[in-house]
């Protein structure tokens, strides 16, 4: 018989479980083993006493669906947990997130250091439409982490980026990039849309805040837009005096100073309280729901995910119509090895790659694929692919779309969870038909 | 609000609510490591209804300044001089965990001074198992680990928060390693482990008191919280189902409810 003592280990749940359970008893709502979808907008008080409670944030629960829902709570608590952060706020969309962040965060006359590497819509919210609120944003290429240093101004109040950038999968230094906005004592806020918390937990590398479109790898069916925001619960918002709508009190809620009654769950309450009060963009418990049935399978399909889209990188590397391949897995990828620090579990499922033949090329493959699907969007279960100069950066003019790091024969690439040898036959004929206007022409 | 208690400034929630000499007081005192942040749930309706509800940052901890109190004793006339530095004469002690040990001490040094007494998830001594304070005294953030695992029931492990979107283990793990954890947890546990006047003091204690246990508490079984119970007289006792150590966040609202009714019927606060 040994004698030798079992080491303490800490037995809370993991990965895997969480995804499936945390958030939820059974118990407390009729022992339905699923998440109930609570179908309604609004919420029985108990007597007067217990109203006020509520409207004061004396008691926890809920008052009206716009500023919480039982079904929508349990996603929220699903996703904190998956993050490794302290409290979440669950969105209509991914850009509402982003949104609400912002205006949680900032007041007109402030400032944002931003990752130039953005989705489209997001690079037209910070570059058009938050300068219209009085917030003004300075771009800077992912890669150029000193440029982030450089940017930063007396009123700046955040970074903000998505770690790998899209559609160019340049990476940006998040350890390196956290410590430079610590250092000016301001929060980095990551877009980890690409990565989910399978492949990289940001908190753990320094970000403040975490913001997913859950519409995509999180959900991952393509049947729901969603979106959330997360708190890492380390930030110290009274560190400074630049953030006075967190530390000093609050005339919406009886002079409620949300850093010092709420602190590691100050932004996530903020923004409750006062974003979805006053511009509403709540999430729906279907759609809650249905996302909730996505993360059940988070690692499952991301491991898959991954994998196909390793096959296809050797696919397209070997592939004579092929100009080049961007992913972070290629070793000659500049971000290589920083992607294997901060993606252990995998690189994702986003390639670009550049098709020999140019625009008129690019066009004819994506008109002529059967399998995988052209629109306009990513992380589905399904394979999709789209021309981003002619289709999601449409808007952008010729310069803007060079500084996205873009070139008219991308073509970007979310790969599915589909068998890998029907995804590689069809773009065989994709790749067929794209080289058969050159074939024309050479003629 | 901040004050001062032996020239060290002291950081107190007043539950969002102006504090205000007129108004009976009420303070909570946090368990080991942890910060007047764990009242939330419970100091906010205090403070909006006729009450000064002071959830205090021990030294050393939260966002009050000095170093960590190194005994039980010392936080007991520690909270006797809180008491004294806001200017009142009395009040009502509310503890969970360590709190417990601090706040029986407290009242039985100071009887004329502490009118009712609430302890959740107390015991008369709370013995630390050797591991885990060897990890807290050398900084290892597994102890904070442990102890979040071991404060949270099997349904606390799942979640479930009362106040929507928040993740209890994670809050808590964050509230727990927002100050250097040698400093708090480390000198917390070790004087939890040294306190062994917890039963003699409990004798001596003769205001109302009420004890709120959890079936599932592992940290202060049920067992010891009721032995605990049984020393002070006439003392009330509430059992809470499916729940843990962390009962003022796990079950907040059944916690308030008992609280509410305990010290509102012992303790008036001032009619508005
Ligand atoms: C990285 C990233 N962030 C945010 C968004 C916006 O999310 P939603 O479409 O859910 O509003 C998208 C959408 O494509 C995205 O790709």
């Amino acid at each position: 018989m040994s004698d030798k003592k079992k080491e303490l280990k800490p037995n809370t749940y993991k990965f895997d479980t969480l995804s499936l359970h945390a958030g939820y008893q059974p118990h407390k709502n009729a022992g339905s083993r699923q998440v109930p979808i609570y179908q309604t907008t609004s919420y029985l008080f108990d007597d007067v006493d217990h109203a006020a409670a509520l409207f004061n944030l004396e008691r926890g629960g809920h008052i009206y669906s716009r500023i919480s829902n039982p079904t929508v709570g349990v996603l929220e608590e699903r996703v904190a947990s998956l993050e490794g952060g302290t409290a979440a706020l669950a969105t209509s969309s991914g850009m509402s997130a982003i949104f609400l962040t912002v205006m949680t965060l900032c007041e007109a006359g402030d400032h944002l250091v931003v990752s130039s590497q953005l989705y489209g819509g997001t690079v037209n919210l910070f570059r058009l439409t938050l300068p219209k609120f009085g917030i003004k944003c300075t771009f800077v290429k992912p890669r150029d982490t000193e440029g982030f240093k450089k940017a930063i101004q007396k009123n700046t109040k955040g970074i903000f980026g998505e770690l790998v950038g899209n559609p160019g999968n340049e990476i940006m230094n998040m350890p390196e990039i956290a410590k430079i906005a610590h250092d000016a004592g301001i929060p980095l806020m990551v877009d980890a849309t690409y990565q989910t918390p399978y492949l990289c937990k940001p908190f753990e590398h320094g970000a403040d805040i975490v913001i997913h479109s859950l519409t995509k790898w999180m959900a991952g069916h393509g049947s729901s837009m969603a979106g959330i925001l997360v708190e890492g619960g380390k930030f110290d918002w009274m560190q400074n005096d630049k953030f006075p709508t967190m530390t000093k009190p609050y005339e919406g809620y009886h002079g409620l100073s949300f850093a010092e009654e709420f602190g590691p769950t100050a932004f996530t309450m903020k923004a409750r309280a006062e974003g979805m009060r006053d511009f509403g963009p709540c999430l729906s418990p279907q759609n809650a729901w249905n996302v909730l049935q996505g993360i059940e399978t988070l690692s499952v399909r991301m491991k898959k995910h991954c994998f196909n889209a390793e096959e296809m990188v050797k696919y397209l590397s070997n592939h004579e119509s092929v100009a080049w391949v961007s992913h972070p897995s290629v070793p000659d990828h500049p971000d290589h090895e920083l992607a294997k620090k901060l993606l252990p579990n995998g690189r994702g499922s986003m390639i670009a790659f550049g098709i020999k033949g140019g625009k008129d090329a690019g066009v004819a493959f994506i008109n002529n694929v059967k399998l995988a699907s052209h629109l306009a969007n990513v992380g589905d279960t399904r394979t999709l692919v789209i021309h981003p100069a002619s289709g999601t950066h449409s808007q952008m003019d010729e310069a803007t779309l060079k500084f996205a790091g873009l070139s008219h024969d991308m073509i970007r690439l979310s790969v599915g969870i589909e068998d890998i040898d029907d995804i590689k036959n069809d773009f065989e004929i994709g790749f067929r038909a794209a080289r058969k206007p050159r074939l024309v022409s050479n003629q | 609000m901040k004050f001062k208690v032996n020239n060290n400034e002291v950081f107190a929630s007043t539950g969002g609510r102006p504090f205000d000499k007129k108004k009976p007081l009420i303070i909570f005192v946090h368990g080991s490591g942890l910060t007047h942040m764990t009242w939330v749930l419970q100091t906010r309706y205090f403070a909006f209804h006729g009450y000064n509800a002071l959830a205090v940052d021990l030294p050393g901890h939260g966002l009050s300044s000095g170093e960590s109190l190194k005994s039980i004793e010392e936080m007991a006339d520690w909270i006797k001089d809180v008491i004294d530095a806001v200017g009142h004469k009395e009040a009502s002690l509310v503890g969970h965990s360590q709190g417990c040990l601090v706040t029986v001490e407290c009242t039985s040094r100071y009887p004329d001074k502490i009118k009712t007494l609430s302890l959740m998830g107390g015991a008369g001594a709370i013995p630390m198992n050797p591991e885990l304070l060897s990890l807290a005294e050398n900084n290892d953030p597994k102890a904070v680990d442990l102890m979040m695992d071991w404060a949270h029931g099997p349904a606390g492990h799942f979640g479930g928060h009362p106040v929507p979107g928040l993740y209890h283990i994670n809050t808590g793990t964050m509230l727990a390693k927002s100050r250097t954890i040698q400093n708090t947890l480390g000198v917390d546990f070790r004087a939890c482990d040294n306190y062994k006047n917890g039963f003699d003091a409990a004798k001596k204690i003769k205001c109302p008191t009420l004890s709120i246990l959890a079936t599932d508490d592992k940290m202060c079984p049920v067992k010891e919280g009721k032995k605990l119970a049984s020393l002070i007289d006439g003392s009330q006792v509430d059992i809470i189902d499916n729940c843990g150590h962390m009962m003022l966040l796990e079950e907040a609202d059944r916690v308030l409810t008992v609280l509410k009714k305990f010290i509102t019927t012992n303790y008036p606060p001032l009619s508005s």
